[in-house]
């Protein structure tokens, strides 16, 4: 039988300086991300429409191209997805009930001869997109909050703080790491930081459940207390984990749509989550302690 | 062999109660999975949300200003004919921005307006009194409490009436719900032609009845002289010759004399050449009122409008008594007939404007369902193979809790009449991902305590025993998780939320009470005499 538990204790804390410039950089590019490039927010937040139409055989680009012109669409941006299958983006949305789609429908049937049929429209107005990012963010201060509190009752404030400051730099770097690859930043991927935040924090509290029970077994001191607790649960964080991030991939590489975009924040999000458990979450407890004791 | 030792009646107690929870998520599940429904049995199958079995979900914001400005119009128009009993001369009215702007004759007017006000309409406030010459410009407005009362039930009215219209267009299981101050949330569960509905649900479909202006001359009203108190509205009629659709301006006295409240049904009948035409059948109200304006006015053309425009204008030869009327056009059979709808189901205080559409058709439903399911299984798979790989024996009762996991999620999403949505299914992707989780602490738990040398009864119990709060506090936080964004969601996400909760809460069933049953049972059975973890 094998076992992931090294035989000899590593040590975690001792690296912590190595570990917290790390992160830090990581931290601090992922903001820079978000202040010049920002998210790529797709049409849930800014509005817009698409439409997802599949032609029984394929037509010319062009043709299709002057069907948008001749709508009004200009700007609209044709995208293959599949066989003859293309999504029309576009940044307008219509309040009128006889919307784009109807237009496109029209002008379709009376210039191509291809059957086709119209898989899927989102449409989305300005009005629409314009609260959600202040939900989401409040949303996500909410959750914060309640771990904070919970955390604090069940361990100590400073655990809590350790915790909390963990579970803001696995958002931070998912986030960074989201902009980076350009991918569309919808709704979903607010639910996928959202859950983030509850998947992170588990890990965390395992290890912290751990420390207390140590501290209660032996007077040695935090650091080394800390540094063993990691080790005991090593095993356990590193497999979860991995069975976690088995089942989100496969999500990744066999889903489709926004399950694809979910998951690859997920994927990212839990391996985040388990490398801050191990060297961020704990450690900034230790940090917390001499920043006080000055 | 399993009666080497009598099983005590607790163990009993908790192995009948795994064995019921297999039996109620087969059960639940039996419907979705064969597609048969047994007699005495449930015969649910699991609600798919929009995005996988396709339908269209609208969002959609009445706009009560234009309820307002009508109620405004009406009352304005009101107004106005009483003034003119009392000998208080307004020479223009008109609403403006949600207020009445009155011109009256001159000063001397403003004191008996005032008290007429006062009397009469004591909703109204002059808000503004202005000098214009010798004439006076009134402003007035109607009280704050009076306008949201106004918009609230144009709200509840419009609700109300897409209810009906949907209901009528015979879609299954639809959702029509009230969305903060004027939104309107309609979800249309497996439809077939989404513009049809659109146009149907959108339709305002105000009908009035107004009297021909043949005191005043048409041409002259359009080159700009509209005479006070008169209208013009345009018909649209296909000509014969050309085909092409030509608008013809039709002079009417403002003043509506029936709407189509006094509307009992509607339906479509066939004339001459059999054009389709829609018959009106008053209601009892309606009928006697139809009876004396008709009566009233003999030898006039009455026009017959709907949502502004004139379908037609027919002189009215007699009192018409018997409470029917007809619409004729140019319609198709299509057209007749979802205008019938409409007019059965009666008209929106405003119109809509749609803020959001999400539509999705059934072929692309179908593909995403079949690729998440796929993705949901082989992930599954991988999971279960690994933790036989690595946990051996003790692995393989921790996959089958994880199954019972998944089952009973689903199970209790049927149970609870919950909707699964394509985010949803990453959220029972990730239910499996975790599931194993709390069996992985416990038997790592396992094999340290058994490190120390405790025999196998100890260290199986401590492994449970001391991972048992490490197991809540971190299913807690991640509920705490799931619960805000149950509330921030819109339908996909809250999917999303509900198989994550649900995953969460019956993982501390499955992988706590239903291991540990199976393990006390196998090694009371002496099946597992020692810890090969």
């Amino acid at each position: 039988m094998f076992t992931l538990r090294p035989s000899k204790e590593i040590d975690f804390v001792g690296k912590k300086t190595i570990a917290l410039t790390i992160s830090l950089v990581f931290v601090f590019l992922s903001i820079l991300l978000l202040i010049i490039k920002g998210p790529n927010y797709g049409i849930d937040f800014i509005g817009g429409t698409i439409i997802d139409i599949r032609f029984e055989k394929d037509i010319p680009l062009d043709s299709l191209r002057m069907v948008l012109d001749s709508i009004g669409l200009k700007d609209a941006i044709i995208q293959p997805s599949g066989k003859n299958e293309y999504l029309i983006r576009t940044k307008a949305s219509s309040e009128a009930l006889k919307g784009i789609r109807q237009a496109l429908e029209g002008k379709l049937v009376e210039t191509l001869k291809e059957k086709f049929e119209i898989r899927q429209v989102e449409m989305v107005g300005p009005k629409v997109g314009k609260d959600l990012k202040s939900k989401g963010l409040k949303a996500m201060a909410f959750v914060l909050i309640g771990l904070l509190i919970y955390i604090s009752w069940r361990f100590e404030f400073r655990f809590a703080v350790g915790a909390i400051l963990a579970l803001i730099h696995d958002v931070l770097i998912t986030l960074g790491a989201f902009i980076f690859s350009g991918r569309e930043f919808n709704l979903p991927i607010v639910a996928a930081l959202l859950t983030i935040l509850g998947y992170s924090i588990n890990d965390t509290i395992v290890v912290y459940d751990r420390i207390r029970e140590n501290m209660k077994k032996t007077e040695a001191n935090l650091e080394r207390i800390i540094n063993r607790s990691i080790n005991e649960t090593l095993s356990r964080t590193i497999l979860t984990s991995f069975t976690t991030v088995i089942a989100v991939l496969m999500l990744l590489f066999f889903g489709e749509g926004v399950v694809k975009d979910l998951s690859f924040t997920l994927t990212i999000g839990i391996i985040v989550g388990t490398y801050s458990s191990i060297y961020i979450a704990s450690p900034i407890v230790i940090l917390f302690e001499k920043v006080k004791r000055k | 062999m399993l009666k080497n030792r009598p099983m005590g009646g607790w163990l009993k107690f908790r192995l009948i109660i795994v064995l019921l929870a297999w039996v109620f998520a087969i059960l639940f599940l039996l419907p979705t999975l064969s597609g048969k429904s047994v007699a005495f049995l449930p015969k649910e199958k699991i609600r798919l949300g929009l995005d996988l079995q396709g339908g269209t979900h609208l969002l959609l914001e009445v706009k009560t200003e234009e309820a307002l400005s009508n109620f405004l119009t009406r009352l304005k128009t009101e107004i106005t004919e009483s003034l003119k009993s009392k000998r208080i001369f307004a020479l223009q009215a008109e609403v403006v921005n949600s207020k009445i702007e009155l011109l009256l004759l001159n000063e001397e007017m403003i004191p008996p307006f005032e008290k007429f006000l006062a009397d009469e309409y004591p909703n109204l406030k002059m808000e503004e009194v202005k000098r214009i010459g010798d004439r006076v410009k009134v402003t007035l407005s109607l009280d704050p409490k009076e306008q949201q009362n106004i918009e609230d039930s144009a709200v509840d009215q419009a609700l109300e009436t897409i209810r009906n219209r949907i209901d009528q267009l015979g879609v299954t299981e639809p959702e029509i719900a009230r969305q903060g101050e004027r939104r309107i949330l309609v979800q249309l569960p497996g439809i077939k032609d989404p513009e049809r509905a659109k146009s149907i649900i959108g339709k305002t479909a105000l009908l009035e009845f107004k009297l021909v202006d043949e005191e005043h001359d048409l041409q002259e009203a359009l080159s700009g002289k509209v005479p006070e108190g008169s209208i013009i509205l345009y018909g649209i009629k296909r000509d014969k010759n050309t085909g092409r659709l030509v608008k013809i301006p039709y002079l009417l006295k403002e003043k509506t004399l029936l709407t189509g409240d006094a509307v009992k049904n509607a339906r479509v009948a066939f004339g001459e050449f059999n054009r389709p035409y829609i018959s009106l059948t008053f209601t009892s109200w309606g009928a006697k009122e139809f009876e004396r304006i008709t009566g009233e006015n003999v030898g006039k053309r009455l026009a017959i409008i709907l949502d502004g425009t004139v379908y037609s204008a027919p002189v009215i030869r007699e009192k018409i008594s018997g409470g029917k009327a007809v619409i004729e056009g140019d319609f198709t059979i299509e057209e007749a007939r979802d205008l019938a709808i409409v007019l059965r189901a009666g008209a929106l205080p405003a119109s809509l404007g749609i803020l959001e559409e999400r539509t999705v058709g059934p072929s692309l439903g179908k593909d995403l369902v079949e690729k998440g399911v796929r993705a949901v299984i082989i992930g599954g798979l991988l999971v279960l193979l690994f933790m036989i790989i690595y946990y051996r024996f003790f692995g393989v009762v921790a996959d089958l809790a994880l199954i019972l996991n998944l089952l009973l999620v689903l199970a209790v999403m049927v149970m609870l009449k919950a909707t699964l949505t394509l985010p949803g299914i990453a959220g029972l992707a990730l239910t499996v991902g975790m599931g194993v989780d709390a069996n992985i602490l416990i038997f790592e738990r396992i094999k340290e305590e058994s490190r120390e040398g405790k025999p196998y009864k100890a260290a199986l119990d401590n492994g449970y025993s001391r991972t048992l709060l490490t197991i809540f506090d971190a299913q807690i936080t991640t509920l705490i998780a799931a619960l805000f964004l149950f509330q921030f969601g819109t339908g996909p996400i809250k999917g999303f939320a509900v198989t994550l909760s649900l995953g969460i809460l019956i993982n501390l069933f499955t992988s706590i009470f239903v291991t540990k049953a199976i393990f006390d049972w196998l090694f009371q059975a002496r099946v597992l005499k020692e810890l090969r973890l």
